[in-house]
């Protein structure tokens, strides 16, 4: 079947469908996110005490993580222009330093949660740490679905490059929208908390 | 073609240095100890410029179309919305409203 309007522009919209369908859904996963922040709200403000976080989580891992994520929306971002100028090597590249930023994420993530479990911190020890792990746990699994489709992207998917290599980079704008919204999400999380 | 790449390549990196000069400002600002309010609102006022910036230059979205921006401002206020309507809640020892006294003078 042929999915319309992947390259052209739909007249009603002004946008192509795939644009159009990846904001509607990142809409939707600000509610997502939004309903896990203002529980960490409420939940914090109507507490008599809360923990002090930055004793608890690793500032500097995280501040590490923030770098790394940034640094691979900013490669992400590259990867498009590459196919912009016609180059899938150059594309290829960035999109494998992208995937490798997903990767040492979820390296760091996974020292953060063992370290909090060597410790005998689990989500159940108190309300910070079952929202540190909740939200953390929601976000690093948006980072693993992004890291398949840009695999996918990456290896086998370039396929696309040859037969519609305007659809292909349209594609990897989508990915890319996608990617930097978990990218945002973190920037919200890092301060939440880690630093407040 | 090679130009305007380069051109990009030049915003890109433009932007990334000052999202991570944002991150080591929020970062230092939290070792200074200032009081809970001003700490929350420095925090999240980074944490806003740096996804602003972000979204404008990575996610394409300065210059994006109205079926774009219309529902994403739509989601945004409805955000805030959520957050203000749970927060109200605990707005007696948040802001020092007299909600519970209120409710109280109801009851009686």
């Amino acid at each position: 079947m042929e999915i319309p309007y992947t390259t052209t522009v739909r007249p009603d919209t002004g946008l192509t469908n795939p644009k159009l369908g990846i904001w509607l859904f990142l809409a939707s996963e600000v509610m997502l996110f939004g309903s896990l922040f203002s529980s960490y709200a409420l939940l914090r403000s109507g507490a008599p005490s809360w923990p002090d976080q930055s004793s608890i989580v690793s500032v500097p891992l995280a501040t590490l993580n923030t770098v790394v994520l940034i640094a691979s929306s900013v490669t992400m971002v590259m990867a498009w222009a590459s196919l912009k100028s016609q180059s899938l090597p150059k594309y290829r590249l960035y999109m494998g330093l992208t995937l490798l930023g997903g990767a040492i994420f979820l390296v760091v993530k996974t020292i953060e949660y063992s370290d909090k479990f060597s410790h005998h911190l689990y989500p159940s020890t108190n309300n910070f740490l079952g929202l540190y792990f909740t939200l953390t746990g929601l976000h690093a699994v948006h980072v693993i679905v992004g890291m398949i489709v840009n695999a996918y992207l990456w290896g086998p998917g370039t396929r696309m490059w040859r037969s519609d290599p305007e659809r292909f980079t349209n594609r990897i704008e989508v990915a890319g929208i996608y990617w930097h919204f978990v990218d945002v999400v973190w920037i919200f999380l890092f301060p939440v908390l880690y630093l407040l | 073609m090679t130009h305007d790449f380069a051109r990009q390549v030049k915003k890109y990196l433009a932007v990334f240095g000052a999202l991570l000069v944002l991150t080591l400002v929020t970062v230092g600002v939290s070792y200074l100890q200032l009081p809970q309010a001003e700490t929350v609102a420095v925090a999240l006022v980074i944490a806003t410029a740096k996804a602003s910036l972000v979204a404008m230059f990575f996610m394409h979205l300065k210059g994006e179309r109205p079926m774009v921006t219309w529902p994403l401002g739509l989601t945004a206020f409805l955000f805030v919305a959520l957050l203000a309507f749970v927060l109200l809640s605990e707005a007696d020892h948040l802001i020092g409203t007299r909600f519970a006294d209120a409710f109280a003078s109801i009851s009686d």
